[in-house]
């Protein structure tokens, strides 16, 4: 009952093809990119509402830079989806970062090596529930505000997670901001979460211009499907999207009435 | 040119000399540089098998990919891996680059129930000690092929990683210390250019013996990315230029350019078409009629007979081009001196000059004058 209610970004994703794996995006790092004038945050809160739903055996570890347990628990609450009875039930693990902060200069790597062990702790326990896990950062930005701007620790933290997906089969799903790494020198940054990114999904305002029957436009890059045959080519999506308050309509460009 | 490649690599080095050295380059436009390095390490790999190649295995420096995906692929391409042990070693500096998880999970650290598949594997865990990790490199080599003169090959999956942990000069250090040991047969790495200062990419290419970069097929103009190239953007994920740039050992340099297409199965590799005319179609302007003649057109216009050559009925036809004809100049057996004469009874021109006032070949106005 629940198939026509796929959409656009669920192909792209590749989450409708919901007998194929235990959770479609196992093994795979999808990086999302937004930018000022267009939030992408409502695919995370998309992908928490497609594995809660539809795939019973997953379990989600958010850990939260950007906003609050009751904020996401009031959004997706809008989505038809109860976070606080997921947490209660051991399928949704909440780190709370917003007040986390980096030991400063003396002790390197120290604070986010800390991050990784209280991710892996959580992720060993799901491990052996034999629960594919999804690991969600919500916003990447901040987590380099709270390394004390050192991007080159947040690299490494992404690097240990992206082991993660190899080691226990997780999904790694984080959001980043494109425009702030538009200055040359810092740009290297987000190149890098793009060589990382498995799949790349990116949120931008239409060129023409605010509308109000469309939001946006995402463009999905899913590169080389490994697991199956080998290493395929890039597979890319470009749709519009509007937003709603019960979830997103998503349709190819000009084919909305 | 894969295939040169591949066989500059699997030659090796020559006594006394530094061994070949290979570094692979992409960008995000095209970001194709790992499939170009898979299917060096398997050809390289097929060649060891069949102990064609002076080395006699591989050590591979995983960086950005884990062991068991190296596993995987080596399988799926019909490599025994069972048996791959005796030829092939991982160094995983993938699972745990800085120490952590070592540090978290204290001495219980064989928690790796995944796969099936593996490959010989030892892990690094101090990816900041490039010095330490030439020992390992050697030491692995060593344990492959044994203490004698035979050698092996370094495939390191990303130079970008390296540069990331560690200063230029000591990567650098890294790459000239691999290429001087005399066990070594080869070494190919590969780079995202991108992620660097040109300084960087040039100080890598300087030290490499070959330079295969992986370009985008189109370049799409800066500052209008997407939303306008669609088409041709979506093309650069399927293919790209494959430019190689070797220096030979008296510095000659051959520039190479082939084309490459990504497919399910791998990579694969064709000569670049003199004129691509798809290409072309692509690029003109959508016209009403026809610019290119197809191969049934092109013969037939080979074999229209022009007006002029319908008067030979027969005998040769005579086309004056200016020149005396070859029959003519047969004909007579002359000194040039009379035939010259002969020449200037045919036709003259005689031309009497109207005053003694016109200069010869002025250039003034004859209608100066003129006043209307």
């Amino acid at each position: 009952m629940e198939q026509k209610n796929w959409n656009l970004l669920d192909e792209a994703l590749g989450l409708h093809n919901n007998n194929a794996k235990p959770w479609p995006l196992c093994g795979r790092f999808v990086l999302v990119e937004d930018c000022v004038d267009t939030s992408a945050a409502f695919v995370l809160h998309h992908i928490l509402k497609r594995s809660f739903s539809s795939y019973p055996s997953s379990a989600v570890l958010f850990l939260a830079f950007c906003h609050t347990f009751s904020h996401y628990d009031r959004v997706l609450r809008k989505l038809g989806c109860n976070l606080a009875a997921q947490r209660d039930n051991g399928r949704f693990f909440f780190l709370d970062m917003l007040m986390f902060q980096c030991p400063g200069e003396g002790k390197p790597n120290y604070g986010l090596a800390s991050v990784f062990e209280q991710i892996e702790r959580v992720i060993t326990v799901l491990h052996q529930e034999k629960k594919s896990i999804s690991i969600i950062i919500d916003d990447i930005s901040f987590l380099e505000v709270a390394a004390n701007g050192s991007s080159d620790d947040v690299l490494n933290l992404l690097h240990y997670c992206h082991t993660l997906t190899s080691e226990y089969g997780c999904a790694f799903i984080a959001l980043d901001h494109k425009d702030i790494y538009l200055n040359g020198d810092r740009a290297a940054v987000i190149l890098e979460m793009e060589y990382l990114a498995d799949i790349l999904v990116k949120a931008e305002p239409l060129a023409t211009g605010l509308s109000k029957d469309v939001h946006g436009q995402l463009m999905v890059l899913d590169k080389e499907t490994q697991h199956q045959h080998g290493i395929s080519a890039i597979k890319t999506y470009d749709f519009h999207f509007k937003i709603k308050e019960n979830g997103i309509e998503c349709f190819y460009p000009g084919t909305k009435i | 040119m894969a295939d040169s490649i591949c066989r500059t690599l699997r030659d090796g080095a020559l006594e006394g000399e530094l061994a070949p050295t290979l570094t692979i380059k992409d960008s995000l436009a095209s970001p194709f540089a790992f499939h170009v390095f898979s299917h060096i390490l398997l050809q390289l790999s097929s060649h060891i098998i069949a102990q064609k190649s002076q080395s006699q295995g591989i050590v591979i420096v995983a960086l950005k990919r884990s062991p068991s995906f190296y596993a995987a692929v080596l399988n799926m391409n019909g490599v025994d891996v069972a048996s791959s042990n005796k030829w092939i070693h991982i160094l995983d500096c993938y699972s745990d680059p800085l120490g952590w998880k070592e540090k978290i999970r204290k001495p219980v650290n064989v928690t790796n129930c995944s796969h099936q598949i593996s490959l010989a594997t030892s892990s690094f865990k101090t990816v900041k000690d490039l010095d330490k990790l030439f020992l390992v490199i050697t030491d692995l080599g060593r344990g492959l092929v044994g203490e004698n003169k035979s050698r092996f090959c370094v495939a390191i999956d990303s130079l970008s990683e390296l540069l990331r942990h560690a200063s230029l000069q000591s990567v650098a250090g890294l790459l000239s210390d691999l290429r001087s040991h005399d066990q070594i047969s080869n070494i190919f790495g590969l780079l995202h250019s991108d992620l660097h200062d040109e300084r960087a990419v040039a100080a890598l290419e300087y030290m490499s013996s070959m330079v295969a970069s992986v370009d985008p097929y189109y370049h799409s103009a800066d500052g209008q990315k997407g939303s306008l190239d669609k088409s041709f953007s979506e093309q650069n994920f399927t293919k790209g230029k494959f430019n190689v740039r070797s220096k030979r050992r008296n510095g000659r340099v051959r520039v190479t350019c082939e084309e490459f297409k990504v497919e399910p199965g791998g990579i694969s590799f064709a000569p670049v078409l003199s004129v691509d005319e798809t290409a072309i179609a692509g690029l003109l302007p959508k016209v009403q009629f026809n610019l290119q003649l197809s191969e049934k057109e092109r013969i037939d216009r080979s074999n229209v007979v022009l007006p002029f050559e319908h008067q030979g009925t027969g005998k040769p036809i005579k086309i004056y081009d200016g020149r005396r004809s070859l029959e003519e100049s047969n004909s007579e057996a002359n000194p040039i001196s009379s035939g010259k004469k002969e020449d200037s009874a045919v036709g003259e021109i005689i031309y009497f000059r109207d005053s003694d006032d016109e200069m010869p070949d002025s250039d003034e106005d004859p209608d100066d004058d003129l006043d209307i």
